[in-house]
């Protein structure tokens, strides 16, 4: 067992631990910051593929945050309001039903990955940065003006969605969805990154030129990487939805696709548990620094820089040494 | 539809399009010499419009807010320079990235701290407020008509600064060849300041000029950011007259899509869905213009390399 498995294992175990205190201590508030950190590290890990392992450096994630929490409102709206979606060419409802929501929010954010990604591969770098990162804001403008479902306003829902056999109301055993699906992600994103696939894909990070010689294409390559990516970050903002029991644009704003990242950063690039270790820190942050000031992004501003100019690896690579770190 | 009003969009898309250069003429010259991707530069348009809002408060003269609206961005931008974005230039573009996310998480929220959350108010001065009439019974604001004139003559003062100053020569060595051009005794670090700060006084310009005609407030920044992006994709990255062309496509694109596809939509549709169907594909129709450029020539119109 390595110092990083020995340090991934501990955080696990401490974001399952907390929340189990909380409830038998009765600290509600508690449980939903552990929720929270589980859907943000969710976000994180889908945007680890393609950041980590694919060496793709979108700005652009609050798009599929974005559309899983507007696949969320959209049919949770329509069921609370027993109207139908359309009906035509045949008719689709909404729905209050969790599996369902996640099935829906996965799709519709893979097919935008696909669509963005494949316009934005065709480029790499700075210019990759820029395209993704105005997507996203493109759909920022184009939720805004979506005056059926909110506009500006955003929607709210009422009651919480629901999973068969659970009563998601309850603080502790909607964590267990959330902590449930977020060991999911990081289990397939190991099995991902060990995979053939998923050597390819690092190959293509560092050598494209090497990987189109032996036959394989670095732009198909990145494109899956760009698609499953946006998935899990997809699944996250339904979630994240549900969390809130509201949606608005602010999901798919420029800020959301940055802090996305920071959550990464902060644990550290390419590692598997960094999301975790990065949202956790986050959410942590907030609530310490909130507490005291008003203006605690000054703060985290401050610690990101130090974290990018002096300590590259985030809180992880600090931990557990250098040997697996972002190249 | 009046022609009139047709050529007064067209003439507010030239405006806006003028101050997107601006910005983004900073962004790609930063880009080309140092090849760093500055998020920040938004903020240091901020700074530009709180100097001036701050100025003309305290003193009431505009041309005096101007002048420290370009002497405060120039002066951030070279703090910034010095202090942060030089350890930046030899790291890979995600660093960049976040270090310069979180200078707008720093320049925002200490600006929030000095100012406070509510907007202020930058007045256009007495002289160049109200309406001119232009051939052929155009009535257009003077003050949007001055940006225009100023922006344009901006951009000329650039283009002579580029191609027949020593420091355009430097500039344009230090794009090509940077080991070349430290090796024959130029201070690149001096030079790399002083680009830094050019492109930063550009902004905090834009910043103070814009400013007068929208309200002056923390976050003003980044959605301009975002477009000069844009525009940068389109026009090329690095390349001064891309960011010209760029920019004057988005702003038209941009205005003109706004009055003409809820009327082209209003053509086979009831009025109200055809307001809301154009609007909403109206604030995406340069997302898609960038696109189609993407899709043609994915290293913009003018630039040289992807």
């Amino acid at each position: 067992m390595t110092r990083e498995t020995l340090i991934n294992s501990a955080l696990a175990l401490a974001l399952l631990l907390v929340p189990l205190w909380a409830y038998s201590a009765d600290e509600p508030f508690i449980i939903t910051l552990a929720t929270k950190v589980a859907i943000l590290a969710l976000a994180g890990v889908g945007l680890n593929i393609a950041l980590g392992l694919g060496g793709l450096v979108s700005l652009g994630h609050a798009a599929f945050f974005g559309i899983g929490g507007y696949a969320m409102g959209i049919l949770a709206s329509h069921a609370q309001s027993y109207t139908a979606i359309t009906d035509w060419p045949l008719l689709i409802e909404g729905t209050k039903s969790m599996p369902v929501i996640w099935l829906v929010a996965v799709v519709a954010s893979g097919i935008t990955a696909l669509l963005i990604g494949a316009l934005s591969l065709r480029t790499s770098g700075v210019y990759f940065i820029m395209i993704t990162l105005a997507f996203g804001q493109m759909l920022y403008y184009f939720a805004i003006s979506w005056a059926a479902y909110g506009g500006e306003d955003g929607l709210s829902i009422y009651v919480r969605n629901g999973f068969p056999g659970l009563n998601t109301l309850d603080p502790i055993q909607f964590f267990a969805i959330t902590f449930v699906l977020l060991l999911a992600a990081l289990l397939f994103a190991a099995r991902l990154a060990n995979s053939p696939f998923g050597l390819a894909l690092n190959a293509a990070r560092q050598s494209p030129q090497r990987v189109e010689t032996i036959g394989l294409s670095p732009y198909r390559l990145r494109l899956v990487a760009f698609v499953i990516s946006g998935m899990i970050t997809g699944l996250a903002g339904a979630l994240f939805a549900d969390l809130n029991r509201f949606v608005s644009p602010t999901m798919f704003s420029w800020q959301t696709s940055g802090e996305i990242m920071v959550f990464i950063i902060l644990g550290g690039t390419a590692r598997l548990f960094g999301p975790v270790a990065g949202a956790a820190l986050f959410i942590i942050l907030e609530h310490i620094l909130g507490g005291l000031s008003e203006f605690w992004h000054i703060y985290l501003g401050v610690l990101l820089l130090l974290v990018v100019l002096f300590a590259k690896g985030g809180v992880i690579g600090t931990l557990a040494g250098q040997d697996k770190a972002h190249d | 539809m009046s022609l009139i009003l047709l050529a007064e969009q067209v003439l507010n898309g030239l405006q806006f399009g003028i101050m997107l250069f601006l910005m983004a003429a900073g962004l790609t010259l930063v880009f080309g010499v140092m090849g760093l991707i500055n998020l920040a530069h938004g903020s240091l348009f901020m700074i530009g419009a709180f100097a001036a809002a701050a100025v003309a408060g305290a003193t009431g003269s505009f041309l005096l807010a101007l002048i420290a609206a370009l002497a405060a961005a120039a002066a951030a931008g070279a703090l910034v320079e010095v202090l942060v974005i030089r350890r930046l230039y030899a790291r890979d573009h995600l660093d960049q990235v976040l270090a310069t996310f979180a200078l707008i998480l720093i320049f925002s929220e200490s600006t929030r701290w000095l100012f406070g959350s509510f907007p202020l108010f930058l007045n256009i001065p007495e002289t160049l407020s109200g309406p001119v009439t232009l051939p052929g019974g155009i009535q257009y604001s003077l003050y949007r008509l001055t940006l225009i004139a100023i922006g344009l003559a901006v951009a000329f003062g650039l283009f002579l600064l580029i191609s027949r100053t020593r420091l355009g020569i430097r500039i344009r060595a230090g794009e090509s060849d940077r080991e070349m051009i430290a090796a024959l005794g130029v201070d690149i670090s001096k030079l790399y300041t002083i680009v830094f700060a050019l492109g930063a006084a550009l902004a905090g310009l834009a910043g103070a000029l814009v400013g007068a005609i929208q309200s002056v407030q923390v976050g003003m920044g980044e959605p301009v950011l975002i477009l000069a992006f844009v525009v940068i994709v389109i026009g090329g990255i690095g390349s001064i007259k891309g960011a010209l062309v760029g920019a004057i496509l988005v702003g038209l694109t941009d205005t003109l899509g706004k009055l003409l596809l809820p009327l082209f939509f209003g053509l086979f549709m009831d009025n109200a869905s055809a307001t809301s169907t154009g609007s909403a594909l109206a604030s995406m129709s340069i997302y898609i213009l960038m696109a189609i450029v993407l899709v043609m020539k994915p290293s913009g119109l003018y630039g040289a390399r992807a």
